[in-house]
């Protein structure tokens, strides 16, 4: 049985005027352990099929199961990085960094020293006690991670969790996030715009086109890329290849822009 | 030089530069207030200003000595500020539960709206004669008028700022299992504290109106009472020694919001 699957998945957000239909005929399966990326333009709802996997939103129609159960039925079962940090800033990191055991009331003292050791592992070290606006962008994002895996998810959403960041700590985080994840063998799913993020990060790339959004096609990273880290990855040469191949794909798929 | 020692010496240079306006405004301060007492006093005294109605700062001084002495300020003064601080606190209290409330049933916002609006542009004290009716002349009718004065604002901008906050912080408690008393009191109340506290410092102004107008119209004891009895007898000191007690209860309160502002946000 697959992990993640998502079954002729069909969502339309209705407002007063219109009825805009955001994702349609969307089946896909993810493997455990396994990390996939949704890349495309944005508009073709990669968002909004996060929120179903996540179990924040009911699609309209069609069903996403993790492990054979629907989602949203079983806590703990995902966690979710959004683009921004989102650390609640007048809490300090360590409230912020328990927030998800918290709310699960499962503030024990095993896990909290799970989410403890994570935060320094990341390479957080004494800042416990500050709150989120005396630490940099990089830092921030990292506590999120922290906070997200402090209640070990088994399924990890990444919605373009480093596009707010400046080029260089974007890097260092990509590689952080994948050994990370690697190490603990978590499952994961990453949506970006950024296709070079995508190759580097992941095994599979599920590539959307809008309008309304759908699997346009899949990508499978090759084995020698998807042995290195992300940085690694972007040097090697069959890297440029599949960006090639990706680029010409995305550039069929948008319209062309006038310069 | 010694390019460190230089920066020290500017450094110290900025602070001492700080410090002298610090001292200068200071000075200001304290030559507005003296020429404002002074001026008032000369001018009572060579009849510029008639005495019997601005009275003098040395009459106001004899009578606050005198009444002081007797017990009756302190009396009309503990009188008035248990209504102000009561009105003051229940109307923000009250005002942020309707709030919550508001918040919570979306439904129940949506028709309270227009009803809302209209109790926010009615003139709360024009409600004084009814309350007095009602409640009876007491100490319970003017605490009313020193809530309903502050409630509705405060329930409004509270709710506001309760739905001003980036749902994205939501989303991360829902992500977690949050329900909905739980993002309740771990995001939305935390992040409205800053409003919470600012309506904290319009309503002491407002209850005081509520008080003051209260007094007026129940017209037994309190400094609002000692302000109506003075204009009907025509003492004038009176008049003015109540609205100087006024102004400094009203600052004190003032910076004791303050105060609960410091303690209350820590990550400022």
């Amino acid at each position: 049985m697959e992990f993640l699957k998502v079954d002729d998945v069909y969502h339309t957000y209705f407002t007063k005027k219109s009825a805009v239909t955001a994702l349609s005929n969307i089946t896909l399966d993810v493997a455990e352990g396994e990390f996939v990326s949704f890349l495309g333009p944005s508009g073709c709802g990669k968002t909004t099929l996060l929120s179903i996997i996540a179990g924040l939103i009911t699609p309209t129609s069609g069903t996403a199961q993790l492990e054979g159960k629907k989602v949203g039925t079983i806590d703990n079962e995902i966690g979710y990085m959004l683009q921004q940090d989102y650390l609640f800033p007048w809490k300090t990191i360590e409230e912020n960094i328990l927030l998800g055991l918290k709310i699960s009331h499962n503030l024990k003292k095993d896990k909290i020293d799970y989410a403890r050791n994570l935060l320094e592992q990341i390479g957080l070290k004494n800042v416990d006690s500050l709150f989120p606006k005396q630490l940099s962008g990089g830092m921030r994002q990292r506590v999120a991670l922290v906070r997200t895996l402090a209640t070990e998810p088994k399924l990890l959403m990444l919605d373009e969790p480093f596009s707010a960041l400046d080029y260089q700590t974007k890097l260092n985080l990509e590689d952080l996030v994948s050994n990370t994840l690697k190490a603990f063998n978590k499952t994961a799913i990453l949506v970006t715009h950024d296709i070079g993020e995508a190759i580097a990060m992941s095994d599979r790339v599920f590539l959307f086109s809008p309008s309304p959004g759908h699997i346009h096609k899949t990508f499978h990273i090759p084995k020698e890329l998807r042995e290195l880290t992300p940085f690694q990855a972007r040097n090697h040469e069959s890297y440029s290849t599949i960006f090639q191949t990706i680029w010409k794909e995305l550039e069929s798929i948008e319209p062309e822009e006038q310069y | 030089m010694n390019p460190k020692n230089n920066t020290e010496l500017l450094h110290k240079e900025y602070l001492r530069s700080l410090n002298r306006e610090k001292i200068w405004v200071r000075f200001y301060q304290i030559l507005i207030f003296i020429f404002v007492f002074a001026g008032w006093e000369i001018a009572s005294k060579l009849r510029w200003i008639d005495p019997l109605i601005f009275s003098s700062p040395s009459k106001v001084w004899a009578l606050f000595i005198d009444k002081i002495q007797d017990g009756s300020l302190l009396f009309d003064l503990s009188f008035t500020l248990s209504e102000t601080i009561l009105g003051f606190i229940l109307g923000t209290i009250l005002g942020t539960l309707l709030a919550a409330l508001l918040w919570w049933s979306p439904m129940l916002s949506k028709i309270l709206d227009p009803y809302l609006v209209v109790l926010n542009s009615m003139p709360k004290v024009a409600l004084g004669p009814i309350l007095i009716v009602a409640l009876g002349p007491s100490f319970t009718s003017i605490v009313a008028m020193g809530t309903i004065i502050s409630v509705i604002i405060t329930t409004i901008v509270v709710y506001t700022s309760f739905r001003e906050l980036d749902p994205n912080y939501i989303k991360v408690l829902q992500t977690f299992g949050g329900t909905r008393y739980q993002i309740f009191k771990e995001a939305i109340l935390p992040s409205s504290f800053p409003v919470i506290i600012s309506t904290l410092k319009v309503n002491v102004g407002l209850s005081w109106v509520g008080v003051i107008v209260g007094e007026f119209l129940v017209a037994s004891k309190g400094l609002g009472y000692m302000i109506i009895y003075g204009f009907q007898v025509f003492n004038f000191t009176l008049v003015m020694l109540s609205l100087l007690v006024i102004a400094v209860l009203a600052t004190i309160m003032y910076q004791l919001v303050e105060l609960l502002e410091k303690k209350l946000i820590k990550n400022n």
